[in-house]
């Protein structure tokens, strides 16, 4: 398989968020603002390459009816390292993003990864399918959350650039929503599927 | 190589090894972090009461029971020459918009509020999460003796966050319950 293409259809083929809808529950509740956006796309991206690097190597070795529940623990075991190792060796990156990384063992698009592509492939497309499904979907929550933290609070990554306050209910739920639904409109209109 | 047959025993032993070598990789790094997670919240601890309790030499520490609440406040009562200059007060509340709350906050001798500092809250990013910002500083040298500790809407002095009432709420609740405990602990001491 072409590894280029494999690599930068996480960005706008198949891109997890625009394009496949996948993992809305992360993406809707923690792009409140730009840095959360991208430092919770960075951690998925750590987890979604490592659990596909395992489950293709141990594909073989599980039996099709009890898959599931193997990638889940799979998964589940390196968010907790990733939650443990954060929170002792990097206090100050845990204490902004330590409520969003429990989040990533419900996060359809690590499962749907291994199921879809890591059981099927070998190790080394899998790694780069996970690193690039993870860097689009940090690139998908980065821009998400740029968009309500600019019409929500008037600043980007915390910069302000009008001193006053914002639009409020983009940082609120129904913003999400609201942001997300204009801007997958925007990107089907960009590529032309409407 | 074949994939594995879905017979019972297949299932079960892959379950078991898959679980156990997870349950153990956990375990491996739980024991590696766990001194410097103690660590980390140890210096935030100090480093809350230099902020809350600026000047002080040493503090001795004692736990209160409040009157109003299920688990003791802790003290940190600090002295500079052999004076006491204040305390700082390990207190929390209950009625975040996700639960619990812990602050550390200073009082003068007198009463009079310092600054707090957040230890641990879950409020949600950008509207609660504002309690560890500028809503802050209204409460500094503000002696709740004069100064209510309820926001403006309950009839107090304190202007909440926008969009996050119940987390300024939830501030003034452990701030108020810091504070009585506090007049309760000099009473007795002048005793």
């Amino acid at each position: 398989m072409d590894q280029m293409k494999n690599f930068t259809k996480g960005f706008f083929k198949d891109n997890p968020v625009f394009v496949m809808l996948l993992g809305m529950c992360p993406t809707l509740a923690t792009t409140s603002s730009a840095i959360n956006g991208l430092g919770m796309g960075i951690a998925t991206t750590f987890v979604l390459t490592m659990a596909n690097i395992v489950i293709s190597l141990i594909k073989n070795l599980v039996p099709d009816k009890v898959r599931i529940p193997i990638f889940i623990v799979v998964v589940a075991s390196f968010v907790t390292i990733v939650d443990l190792v954060m929170a002792g060796y990097a206090p100050a990156l845990h204490a902004q993003l330590g409520i969003f990384i429990p989040l990533i063992v419900v996060n359809c698009i690590v499962l749907g990864r291994a199921e879809a592509f890591a059981s099927r492939n070998n190790v080394f497309s899998s790694m780069i399918d996970g690193l690039g499904m993870g860097l689009g979907f940090a690139m998908a929550l980065t821009l998400l959350g740029s968009v309500r933290e600019m019409l929500g609070n008037y600043s980007l990554f915390g910069h302000k650039f009008i001193q006053t306050d914002g639009i409020l209910v983009f940082i609120l739920s129904p913003g999400a929503f609201i942001a997300l639904g204009f801007l997958i409109a925007l990107i089907n209109k960009v590529t032309k599927k409407v | 190589m074949a994939k594995l047959e879905s017979t019972f025993l297949n299932m079960f032993l892959t379950l078991l090894t898959v679980t156990a070598i997870s349950s153990l990789g956990a375990g491996v790094v739980y024991n590696l972090t766990k001194e410097p997670i103690a660590e980390v919240a140890r210096q935030k601890q100090q480093r809350a009461i230099e902020q809350v309790m600026p000047g002080f030499d040493e503090y001795r520490r004692f736990a209160v029971m409040p009157a109003n609440g299920q688990d003791s406040l802790i003290f940190f009562e600090g002295t500079k020459d052999g004076e006491v200059i204040g305390v700082a007060v390990n207190t929390y509340t209950n009625l975040g918009y996700s639960g619990l709350i812990k602050l550390m906050v200073g009082f003068r001798p007198d009463g009079t509020i310092v600054n707090y500092e957040v230890l641990d809250h879950k409020e949600t990013p950008g509207l609660g999460s504002k309690i560890a910002e500028g809503f802050k500083e209204q409460f500094s040298g503000k002696n709740p003796v004069d100064f209510k500790l309820t926001v403006t809407k309950d009839g107090g002095e304190v202007d909440a966050i926008t969009a996050a009432t119940i987390s300024s709420r939830a501030v003034c609740d452990a701030l108020s319950r810091a504070f009585v405990t506090y007049e309760e602990v000099k009473k007795q001491q002048n005793q």
